[in-house]
């Protein structure tokens, strides 16, 4: 391990039975050991009575050996998978004035795979989903119209 | 069958085989109590503090290595049955907590006694479950059952809404489970096994290392027969004393802060550290950078998370203990044990330089002497149970336990208040043994209440409060490493605690010479009640060798050869 590699970023999916407080199981086991989240999306797996989560965190490999082991030792963890050939996307919201250079925006919006989803009276909402150190670069791009608002959603990531 | 929840949970008590119960009523429980009252197939102990139940279902769990069960109320019930449960947890103590909690309605409401209890018991349960329909109760509590005895064993919470045990629907109790996220691993990898036992045969300096997963696992005569097969040295953690018994010549003793000087010495120079059930903790390894410094790491566990968390590992086997020691035995059939015989002899040399010693006194009565006295007396019948301070160590480091089992401590969280009520538990599981609490005259009164309960229950349990008017070990602390700035651990004043013990039904000694220890050990096993023997001991007395928090093993303070003089 490379020293440089040591807090190098991981993704990780875990896979849980869908059960209550299975969510604050996995982030209160997180909290107590002292490792970080990132970003943490869930969504039900459909036809099933699982849930999938994708966790972004940082750490080194005896970290990561450390935070995969502890999350099978959780009664509720079906399975964790630790990301290596992995395709990761994320999503972002962005809300601009309508006063900005809506054609540029929708350009850039597209750039970035995604477009405008909503033109209201005072704003427009475009949304693009795109790995995340893309994602990074069109907020960045963003900042020149002026956003009154920017979510981003977490990495949704699946092995290649 | 058609029956109310209160019904369904002592049906499935009664189906798990457990014969006695530890607990405290209260309002959002009260369903069960009614239902308890009207059965026959359990018995039930009244505590007079639920922090006891837990403790004394613990220790009975300790004791006879089956699921211990307490039930408690909700809201302060529970709360007080938190330490409890982190004490079983930390010492992977197979446990299932029952705890009663307000109507469904009302969950989230802040209603009279409502509390989070599962999101509190969350760090400290090895799992915990809030009961959501009547539907799910039976199979809940077969779940809570089988988490709690199997893989890496631990407490369980089940949490019922008081509505949910009123309400009436049919009972099958599952005759199994199928947890699809829960698979155990219980047989070691095969390849890895082989790996290791050739690592022993070629090492020079090998060491085993037996923690409490043995005792877990019930491994003990797999243990003892590999230690005679192989004739490797073998030191004990805190909470493995009494696996190999006292009296194996290959035994160096315990190892770790208050470890002998051998035992320390052994794992500072081993070449191959054999670890069986054991999980590195802090106070065995000191200094993690120093310890185990020129040896390869073997480390048999069942919970695949402790292995290599602290110390690198050359050898990891993720199984049973008792299952890999099965696979493990025969292949070491042809070995060579000569090859160890000059280490043995370094070792050996170590111990004779620096025995497990203290030194005696005729005027006063040293709490090691004690305890070597009581060992005298008592020795192999007794089940040994202990408070939290220098009596612990003291025990560990004195007492000849003879096999795994007889010896009961809170060894993880370190919980005062434990040994009262874990003796009580022990009591009841073996009520023809001689069970005695060590304690101090701090930590007894962290549960002394409990003479209430064993004398109303007369379950006669001897305490012996090796008392130096202090918080002895915190105040060793203070005369080593804070200039003797005994801030609040002075306990010179102190209840009488023969009419304590009196007053709440037990029988009291007072006893300042050795004759009268004697004699009151014999006559408190006559008498065959509960009480409390106040042992007047030498009040400076430290526990040595002692490793200083975050030194290296090889570092240790050494008892001194002749008295010196104290303060
Ligand atoms: C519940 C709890 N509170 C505080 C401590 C910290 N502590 C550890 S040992 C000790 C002193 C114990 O004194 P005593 O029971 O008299 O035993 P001795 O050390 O004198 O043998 C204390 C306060 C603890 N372990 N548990």
């Amino acid at each position: 391990m490379t020293n440089n590699a040591t807090n190098e970023k991981r993704v990780i999916s875990v896979i849980v039975m869908n059960e209550s407080s299975v969510l604050s199981r996995i982030t209160s086991m997180f909290a107590a050991r002292g490792y970080n989240i990132e970003s943490l999306t869930v969504a039900p797996i459909p036809e099933s009575d699982m849930s999938h989560m994708t966790i972004e965190t940082r750490g080194n490999a005896k970290v990561m050996e450390q935070i995969t082991k502890q999350l099978h030792k959780l009664i509720s963890v079906y399975k964790v998978i630790e990301h290596e050939e992995m395709i990761e996307k994320e999503m972002v919201l962005a809300k601009f004035p309508i006063a900005e250079n809506l054609a540029d925006i929708s350009v850039l919006a597209s750039a970035y795979n995604g477009g405008v989803v909503n033109v209201g009276k005072d704003m427009i909402i475009v949304m693009v989903a795109d790995e995340p150190k893309r994602i990074k670069y069109f907020i960045e791009a963003a900042q020149r119209y002026n956003p009154c608002e920017v979510v981003r959603g977490g990495v949704v990531a699946i092995e290649r | 069958m058609q029956m109310s929840g209160a019904q369904m949970v002592c049906e499935a008590i009664i189906a798990e085989g457990i014969k006695i119960v530890f607990g405290y009523p209260g309002g959002a429980i009260m369903h069960v109590y009614d239902e308890i009252y009207k059965q026959n197939g359990f018995e039930h102990i009244l505590t007079r503090h639920e922090q006891a139940a837990v403790h004394a279902a613990d220790g009975y769990a300790r004791a006879t290595g089956e699921v211990g069960v307490a039930m408690v109320t909700s809201g302060p019930g529970f709360t007080n049955a938190v330490t409890g449960l982190a004490t079983a947890y930390m010492d992977s103590i197979p446990l299932v907590v029952i705890s009663g909690q307000v109507p469904l309605s009302l969950i989230g409401t802040d209603g009279f006694q409502e509390i989070d209890a599962v999101g509190i018991s969350r760090p400290c349960t090895k799992h915990n479950f809030l009961v959501r329909s009547l539907e799910e109760l039976p199979r809940t509590l077969k779940e809570a059952f089988y988490l709690a005895r199997s893989g890496r064993p631990g407490p369980i919470l089940v949490d019922i809404p008081k509505d949910i045990t009123v309400e009436i629907g049919s009972f099958s109790y599952p005759d199994s489970v199928s947890i699809p996220s829960y698979k155990p691993t219980y047989k070691g990898n095969n390849r890895q096994i082989e790996k290791a036992t050739e690592a022993i045969k070629k090492a020079k300096k090998p060491l085993f290392y037996i923690g409490g997963g043995v005792v877990l696992s019930n491994a003990y005569q797999l243990v003892r027969e590999l230690v005679e097969k192989t004739q490797i040295p073998v030191v004990e953690t805190l909470m493995a004393r009494g696996v190999m018994g006292a009296k194996n010549p290959l035994l160096l003793g315990m190892l770790g802060m208050h470890g002998n000087y051998a035992s320390n010495m052994a794992m500072s120079e081993t070449d191959l550290v054999i670890s069986l059930g054991a999980r590195f903790d802090d106070r065995v390894t000191g200094k993690l950078s120093e310890f185990a410094k020129y040896a390869d790491i073997i480390h048999v566990d069942i919970d695949p998370a402790n292995i290599a968390k602290l110390v690198d590992v050359d050898y990891p086997i993720v199984g049973d203990i008792s299952a890999v020691l099965q696979k493990m035995l025969p292949l070491l059939d042809n070995i060579n044990t000569d090859r160890y015989q000059t280490w043995r002899e370094i070792l050996k040399r170590y111990d004779e330089l620096h025995p497990q010693s203290y030194v005696d006194s005729d005027e006063v009565i040293k709490p090691q002497w004690a305890i070597e006295r009581l060992g005298e007396l008592v020795g192999e019948d007794a089940i040994i149970t202990s408070d939290v301070g220098q009596h612990q160590m003291w025990a560990a480091q004195h007492y000849p336990f003879d096999r795994p089992r007889q010896w009961i401590n809170s060894g993880g969280l370190g919980t005062m208040g434990f040994g009262f009520p874990a003796a009580i538990g022990a009591k009841k599981a073996y009520p023809k043994k001689t069970v005695i609490n060590i304690t101090g005259d701090g930590s007894i009164l962290m549960n002394m209440q409990e003479l209430v309960t064993a004398a109303e229950y007369k379950i006669p349990v001897i305490n012996i409060i090796l008392n130096n008017h202090f918080l002895g070990m915190v105040r060793q602390w203070q005369t080593f490493f804070y200039e003797k700035r005994y801030s609040e651990t002075d306990l010179t004043f102190q209840p009488n605690w023969k009419a304590l013990a009196e007053a709440c039904g037990g029988i009291g000694y007072d006893v300042t010479t050795k004759k009268g220890f004697d004699a009151a050990v014999k006559d408190a096993i006559k008498q065959n009640k509960v009480c409390f023997m106040n042992v007047a001991v030498n009040r400076f007395e430290n526990v040595l060798p002692m490793v200083p928090s975050g030194g290296a093993l090889f570092n240790m303070m050494l008892p001194p050869k002749t008295e010196i003089g104290e303060e």
